[in-house]
């Protein structure tokens, strides 16, 4: 059942923005509590070893310090598995960063000054945490599931190897054949707000104030580590400055401060430095990607095989779907992907932005380019070329696919036609000019685990409750439109709450799942609640007002369509003939993402996709150091994110078109989409500009440099 | 943060009688470097002097022609100084090319050059470093070092100097008052930072207490132009992978005066002096800004990651001194 748009599609103002720019919203860390103490944490030094020696005299000595808890002291946890949740049960160290302690003191600074003064003792194993493709211990994922609470052997659930075909020998008799390395480094999330608890127990429940994606996620977890019933503990976010996929575990954090809360009877405030994000919330695992492709004189794909070596953590497995999208974007008959992980002394990584598809697509598109130019084929017709019909490996119909004509309108747009295929062929005093295209997808999924009520007072005052999560995205705006739309009534006469775990339960805000997830419950609670007041009540309200709580549905065409937003993105760069800088002074994207529910937060979403794609291209790169496993450039001025400098006219477009099958919206995915492809689309203009081929990432100036100046 | 003392000095003799008295002080002026170390616990000193009110915020024209900038005069005010941007065009540019608009308006002439390196060893507590601890050893040689030194570097410490100010007075011949506990003295802006060597905790040749009070700073040729090209890895909110300060005056087509000095390459602001002798009374020609650009990066001694600083200070040396040309009179 789909619902008629009269909210949804305006540009509503996001409703949460008054209370933001007037600093009214509170965030979890300024939230009010009694008497609160502060925590610090103590890290490990080593990457793999022992806590052999803990001297906290001298820190328990110190004025203001409530406690010093360590894995002597700290209470038993009901999770011995989890390595990331499983705080201070285990002299064990597994990665350097890992949580060996927290300070417990009247303010933050002396918890700090406190933690310093510990003297900690490690008996070191040799450690290792260099991914190379030669590894002989890479191994195939079994069951790295964490999201959605699928199971399956990547973490969204899907198979880490499919084939059809022969692959070998299609590319054996290839008429044009491309076999290509690509490169990703280790990317961490950094959201301006960082990860925060504050953790206040009464009378044996535990309320957790916590910047978290996922309410009821965070909570199921938080309570499975104190071996709580999960009603026992609330969960509290009803803002969050942004999260990017790092948001959506409680990590170690949340449970340490409940903890230590625990411990010192008060409530616990605990919020993490810049440097600390960068070892205890997760990353974008660094990958190697082997792409080959294989066509005929006509310029048609015969065979793919995109072969994925990755990082994972010795201390926790998790397995990214990075090739995953080469499944469903082009045509041949002969195909495979693969998916190998080397297992390493390294904290977790996670989820961040279009896991997977960000590192893969990157690899997959730069390869169609390098492929149309053997092909002697225009990228965007190339791409045109190969367009499959249905899905290449399933079989299964798309829901709706519209890439060829996001390719055609952005080229349109962007001024693609007549562009010239020669490289280093345009200057423009010292700078050399490039245009490169590249293609953008990622899933459409809609997760179980939620549930919507909605009451409606006598007055007409409706009011809609779901533990959804807004990051930034405008969640708050856009669920309140589909309410609306879904109740037939006004923006005006709908209240929304959400970021509660006292509200009832949502999946988490991940993976582009959020409002294909909590739209479809709340308008699946709204037909209830208006089927029951047009059976039981005449189509009004009665005097007491009436409340309806539902789940939401299963989604039967989800097994008999392939569901996925599609985009093209278009890049002009610059790049200097003597030092290598370069300059992105415009990027185009035109994306299908079904229909759009408020063209306001969706063209926002897009632009931050686009700009992080920018900054995965041309800047973000945690550097290890082999010899002590960390990540040596873990703050803002060492570890580069584009500056607003960086990013010159961007510009965002998408179709307007509905997806029939996704959900009663009509819409699909947009917070994933728009950061794939960016980054191949600026190193393919790059290698127009230029004709130096970059694949690996960042595309910093001294890779050009080497390259541009041999002539 | 460990615990400290604050005072806060009014004028200059008491500021330095403050400091004189505790010889593990440090004076506090913007803070935005000082307070970051003292955070990580890098730096701990246990008395801050706050130098911030003492009455050293102008910048005045002496009768000479110098220009005095006074040492808390802030980095916003001095790249906005109408004198500045006229006259010494390379000073203003490369101010502007440093920090964000907020850091510009509290951090101050002295605390600029007396910044520490931004190497991520240095600024980490579980690692060794011999300039934060001397004898630990240096990380950076063997491990992560793509923004530290080319040239000038010593086998106890490869740190750069990261400040682009520094960069742009070196070049401008600029001269350091100072005063400490045994009076005053000026120090030429060249030799106010050393070369690592053997002690590579000591950033410059300062003694303890001693404190900036201005910066003079010559007069130009009324012919002669500058300019400070910054190259870093995004193009705002980065330190400099390589910088070019450079004053250039040509007569006729011949160089009658020229001062380059490098950023991003040494342990102090590198005064391209090779490269000057070698392009004094020569044609301004590309040929020859290529060539002693050569002859003054023949000593360098790149490390694995950073070798392409080598032929990227050869270029934008050429670019910088090429442009200069075209614009003289």
């Amino acid at each position: 059942m789909s619902i008629v748009p009269r909210a949804i599609g305006t540009p509503l103002d996001r409703l949460d923005a008054p209370a933001k720019v007037r600093g009214a919203a509170p965030y979890a860390f300024e939230h009010p509590v009694e008497r609160p103490a502060y925590l610090y944490p103590l890290q490990a030094t080593v990457a793999a070893g022992r806590v052999t020696g803990l001297d906290v005299a001298a820190a328990r000595a110190e004025p203001g310090v409530l406690a010093v808890l360590t894995h002597h002291d700290a209470p038993r946890l009901a999770v011995a598995d989890d390595a990331e949740l499983a705080v201070l049960q285990t002299d064990e160290i597994r990665y350097r960063g890992q949580i060996i302690g927290g300070v417990i003191a009247e303010t933050p600074e002396i918890a700090r000054h406190a933690a310093h003064l510990v003297r900690v003792e490690c008996a070191e194993r040799p450690h290792d945490v260099v991914l190379r493709p030669d590894r002989d211990d890479l191994y195939k994922p079994l069951n790295a599931a964490r999201f959605g609470r699928g199971r399956g052997e990547l973490q969204n659930g899907s198979p880490a190897d499919t084939a059809l075909g022969d692959v070998e020998a299609a590319l054996a008799s290839a008429e044009v054949a491309l076999d290509a390395t690509y490169t990703t480094p280790m990317n961490h999330h950094n959201p301006m707000e960082p990860h925060t608890a504050v953790a206040v127990w009464k009378g044996g429940e535990l309320t957790v104030h916590c910047s978290t994606q996922g309410a009821t996620v965070s909570r199921d977890l938080i309570a499975a580590a104190l071996g709580l019933e999960p009603r026992r503990v609330r969960v509290v976010s009803p803002y969050v400055g942004g999260g990017f996929g790092a948001k959506i575990s409680p990590h170690g954090y949340a449970v340490l401060a409940a903890l230590a809360a625990q411990v010192v009877d008060r409530p616990v405030k605990f919020a993490l430095t810049r440097r600390q994000m960068f070892s205890l919330v997760g990353y974008r695992p660094a990958a190697v990607q082997l792409v080959r492709l294989g066509a005929g004189p006509d310029g048609r794909l015969t065979a793919i095989a995109h072969d994925v070596i990755e990082q994972t953590a010795k201390a926790k497995g998790y397995a990214e779907q990075v090739a995953e999208c080469t499944r469903w974007m082009y045509a041949a008959p002969h195909r495979r992907t693969t998916h190998r992980l080397a297992p390493l002394d390294l904290p977790v990584p996670t989820i961040m932005r279009a896991p997977g598809a960000a590192q893969g697509m990157f690899a997959l598109e730069s390869a169609m380019d390098e492929m149309a130019a053997a092909c002697g084929l225009d990228p965007v017709e190339f791409r045109i070329r190969n367009e499959p019909g249905s899905h290449p490996e399933t079989g299964l119909p798309f829901s709706s696919r519209h890439l060829v004509a996001c390719l055609r309108d952005g080229a349109r747009r962007f001024g693609w036609a007549g562009r010239d295929p020669a490289v280093r062929a345009r200057r423009d005093g010292d700078w050399l000019v490039g245009t490169g295209v590249a293609a953008s997808t990622y899933p459409s999924p809609r997760f179980p685990g939620n549930a919507t009520t909605i009451r409606v007072g006598p007055d007409g005052h409706y009011t809609v409750m779901i533990a959804a999560a807004d990051i930034g995205t405008g969640t708050w705006t856009a669920l309140t439109q589909i309410a609306a739309d879904a109740l037939d009534v006004t923006v005006a006469e709908v209240e929304l709450r959400i970021g509660d775990t006292a509200l009832p339960d949502a999946s988490p805000a991940g993976l582009s799942s959020g409002i294909n997830s909590w739209g479809t419950s709340v308008v699946e609670t709204a037909r209830r609640l208006r089927a029951l007041m047009e059976s039981r009540h005449g189509g009004t309200v009665p005097p007491q007002g009436l409340e309806v709580t539902a789940d939401m549905p299963d989604n039967a065409d989800a097994a008999r369509y392939g569901m996925y937003s599609f985009g093209a993105q278009f890049a002009e760069v610059r790049v200097h003939v003597g030092t290598g800088e370069v300059r992105v002074p415009r990027l185009l994207g035109v994306f299908d993402a079904g229909r759009v529910i408020n063209p306001r937060t969706a063209r926002s979403q897009l632009l931050g996709g686009m700009t992080m794609g920018l900054s995965m291209a041309l800047h973000e790169e945690g550097v290890l150091d082999p010899r002590t496993g960390h990540v040596v450039n873990s703050d803002f001025a060492a570890y580069h994110i584009a500056t607003n400098a960086d990013v010159g006219a961007l510009e965002a477009y998408w179709l307007d078109t509905e997806d029939r099958y996704t959900n009663p919206m009509g819409a699909k995915g947009i917070g994933e989409v728009c950061i794939v492809g960016t980054a191949a689309a600026i190193a393919n203009a790059v290698h127009h500009a230029t004709g130096v081929r970059v694949r690996d990432l960042p595309i910093t100036l001294d890779k050009l440099l080497r390259r541009l100046s041999s002539d | 943060m460990k615990p400290f003392r604050y005072q806060r000095a009014d004028d200059v003799p008491t500021a330095v009688a403050m400091l004189a008295q505790a010889p593990n002080g440090a004076f506090l002026a913007g803070g935005t470097n000082l307070v970051d170390l003292m955070r990580l616990g890098v730096t701990t000193p246990e008395l801050l002097v706050d130098v911030r009110r003492l009455a050293c915020d102008r910048i005045e024209r002496l009768p000479d022609g110098t220009l005095r900038i006074g040492a808390t005069v802030t980095n916003s005010e001095l790249a906005a100084d109408r004198t500045v941007r006229r006259r010494y065009p390379v000073l203003s540019q490369a101010l502007l090319a440093a920090a964000s608009g907020q850091l510009r308006n509290v951090a101050t002439t002295g605390g600029n050059l007396l910044q520490r390196t931004r190497c991520v060893y240095f600024q980490d507590l579980t690692t060794p470093c011999n300039k934060r601890e001397p004898g630990t050893g240096c990380p950076a040689r063997d491990g992560h070092h793509r923004e530290l030194a080319v040239l000038g570097w010593s086998r106890q410490c490869v740190a750069t100097h990261p400040s682009d100010m520094a960069v742009a007075l070196a070049a401008l011949d600029a001269l350091v008052r100072t005063r400490g506990p045994d009076g005053e003295r000026t120090v030429p802006l060249t030799e106010l930072h050393r070369l690592p060597g053997d002690e590579p905790e000591r950033d410059t040749v300062l003694n303890h207490g001693e404190l900036i009070m201005a910066v003079d700073v010559p007069p130009l040729a009324r012919s002669a132009r500058s300019r400070y090209r910054k190259v870093r890895d995004r193009a705002s909110y980065a330190f400099a992978l390589v910088s070019v300060a450079a004053v250039l005056d040509i007569a006729d087509g011949a160089v009658r005066d020229v001062r380059i000095a490098l950023g991003g390459v040494a342990h102090k602001p590198w005064r391209a002096t090779t490269a000057e002798r070698a392009l004094r009374g020569a044609p301004a020609t590309a040929e020859r800004f290529r060539a002693a650009a050569e002859a003054e990066l023949a000593a360098a001694r790149p490390l694995p990651g950073n070798a392409f600083k080598v032929p990227l200070a050869r270029n934008v040396i050429v670019d910088t001194l090429l442009d200069l040309a075209e614009r003289s009179p």
